[in-house]
């Protein structure tokens, strides 16, 4: 029992590295239909930019803000750089479009960071928390309140500003939102900035647990991707919770299924994929979207 | 019509008699870059089948690319098989495991199916491993290079480069008939407008997922063929980065078209040679660079911009003859 305690609570704590990710492909994906699978690189390269920052001698959170600032407008100026001029070409290309940025991030990391793994600093203190016999990790329960903090922000701002309110109104109809005087184009662009700052809280959490290096984010982000499969990919709740089913899914899975242990990782987020996309393609609080032809 | 084809057909047979002089006057190294060409292209026409023509996703294709790699290799190193029959074994088994998963997908639609895809992609290296008893684990399987058949005098690199250019001369007359046909017609037709052509009595979920078979088998004997080429097969060489190399192929060589497969694998063997010598990490940076870059101002490759650049020329020439 103890075990199996322990191994939900880090569970929960990889999990809501997936859910902050999911949002983010979320995100975007309402308000532009695109699913951007540079999402993970992204993230990946904003860690890059904090341990940088880091090694330059600053403290971490002071470091850990910078970087989430500098992730909003890098995401703000890919969005008017590189996607604008494809917005309205076919999926096929929109999609080939967010590949390039991939391979590009992945292989600038490498150039300028080198392939090298390298440690990252956690801000939590090392010494675990012991309540009876069970042992919970510091870093994770650190990151779980990270992770609801962030989810908390981005609840209240898109619930309660103006702004808020404009991006949503900008994602649910554009048209009609031009009408009434929001500038659509750029709210697609707070989105993006948005959903980089997201990937790169994702980032910073994992780096820790997985070492640092380019190829960071492919494992979370095949998680997030059915995170998003899950939850439904119209739904930014029924994503952050389908993050947190499929981080307790992952490790129990890990723990008690012995065939599968930790070699099939990816394997079992693929076929969390299928089963959701050929059972329910919405998702758990997905909605159809009806189209006429 | 036939005054029209004329130049075409000397155009391939000219360019089909300089491929096959190229064995004489190139090195041992050389002929292997383009063996790997030749590899590259039917593997790219493969999956420009099934994205180009027919508008289904698929970022994972190098799964397919690996389980005909396996098939030949497995077959080769442990049942002692001819090389020349794992190809046909290679290319029917990934018909059928093509066929198999096209019928799911037909109830994906676009960025759900890249979806499924690329996480295909992305767990291809792990389940290799995983099945350490069957393919040598992360040390792969090592095999050794075929000797030309009946006494030939041709090293081993020279024998595999004129093989290769075989299958490929085979698999793109066939391809070519497909998609030029009846058929073709069908799977374009899909691609356009899915309901129109239901209504037009094409039977969308069968062309589909056939689609999917015969792209897959195309690239299964990709995989076939650069096993023996190459002589070694591990898994790690099948990431995601192969899938997305294919997808540059297609899109760099031209959407929806034959020749445009071999402009792709050309540039999909030349460039990151060439990109090496800058930095480890630069051949993927400028695929990047490409993949975003032709999306803007070349959407159709460069066999579209040949066709372009063609018809051009051809109305300038009747302008001055009017």
């Amino acid at each position: 029992m103890d075990i199996f305690i322990q191994q939900v609570v880090s569970g929960l704590a990889t999990g809501g590295i997936y859910a902050s990710l999911a949002l983010a492909l979320v995100m975007i994906y309402q308000a532009t239909d695109v699913v951007n699978f540079a999402q993970g690189e992204l993230a990946m390269f904003a860690t890059y930019i904090c341990w940088s920052l880091i090694n330059a001698g600053m403290p971490y959170w002071g470091a850990f803000l910078s970087t989430l600032a500098i992730a909003f407008v890098g995401g703000i100026v890919i969005e008017r750089v590189v996607i604008r001029p494809v917005e309205n070409a076919p999926i096929l290309s929109i999609v080939i479009v967010t590949l390039g940025l991939l391979v590009i991030c992945n292989s600038v990391a490498g150039w300028i960071w080198t392939y090298v793994q390298k440690p990252f600093p956690s801000p939590f203190p090392a010494k675990p928390f012991k309540i009876d016999n069970i042992v919970f990790g510091a870093h994770d329960l650190g990151q779980i309140e990270v992770t609801l903090l962030v989810l908390l922000c981005i609840y209240l701002f898109f619930r309660f500003t103006p702004l808020g309110l404009a991006m949503r109104a900008a994602a649910h109809n554009p048209v009609s939102s031009r009408l009434v005087g929001i500038r659509v184009g750029w709210m697609l662009a707070l989105g993006w900035g948005l959903a980089a700052v997201f990937g790169a809280v994702a980032g910073m959490m994992v780096a820790p647990v997985l070492t640092l290096e380019p190829n960071l984010m492919g494992g979370v982000q095949i998680y997030a991707f059915a995170a998003a499969t899950l939850g439904g990919f119209t739904s930014p709740g029924g994503a952050v919770l389908g993050g947190f089913i499929v981080g307790v899914v992952e490790n129990l899975v890990g723990t008690y299924v012995s065939f599968i242990g930790t070699e099939l990782k990816f394997t079992v987020a693929l076929a969390m994929i299928l089963v959701v996309l050929l059972v329910k393609p919405t998702g758990l609080f997905g909605s159809t979207v009806v189209k006429r032809v | 019509m036939s005054a029209s084809r004329l130049p075409r057909i000397v155009g391939l047979l000219a360019l089909l008699t300089g491929a096959c002089t190229l064995p004489f006057v190139l090195s041992n190294f050389r002929l292997f870059q383009f063996s790997q060409v030749y590899v590259y292209a039917i593997a790219i026409l493969g999956l420009n089948m099934l994205t180009g023509y027919n508008g289904q996703f698929s970022l994972g294709h190098g799964a397919f690319y690996a389980v005909g790699a396996y098939v030949s290799a497995i077959m080769m190193d442990r049942w002692n098989v001819p090389y020349g029959w794992t190809i046909p074994v290679a290319g029917v088994l990934c018909l059928v495991i093509g066929f198999l998963f096209g019928l799911p997908a037909l109830r994906l639609e676009g960025l759900y199916l890249a979806l499924a895809t690329f996480s295909l992609a992305l767990a291809v290296p792990q389940i290799l491993k995983y099945f350490e008893h069957w393919t040598g684990g992360s040390q792969g399987i090592v095999l050794s290079k075929p000797n030309a058949p009946w006494g030939l005098p041709l090293s081993p690199d020279q024998w595999l480069y004129v093989f290769t250019l075989a299958v490929l001369v085979v698999l793109f007359a066939l391809a070519r008939n497909l998609l030029m046909g009846r058929t073709g017609r069908a799977i374009v037709a899909i691609r356009d407008n899915a309901i129109a052509a239901q209504a037009m009595g094409v039977n969308t979920a069968l062309y589909k997922s056939l689609t999917f078979g015969v792209s897959a088998a195309y690239t299964g004997v990709a995989g076939g063929l650069s096993a023996i080429v190459i002589a070694f097969v591990a898994p790690d060489a099948f990431n995601v980065f192969l899938s997305i190399t294919f997808l540059t192929g297609i899109v760099i060589g031209g959407l929806a078209s034959i020749s445009g497969a071999l402009f792709g694998a050309l540039f999909i063997q030349f460039v990151p040679n060439w990109a090496q010598d800058i930095s480890k990490a630069a051949p993927w940076a400028i695929y990047g660079v490409f993949l975003i870059g032709f999306m803007y101002v070349m959407p159709f490759g460069i066999a579209g911009a040949v066709r372009l650049a063609l018809a051009r020329l051809g109305r300038r020439g009747t302008a001055a003859r009017a």
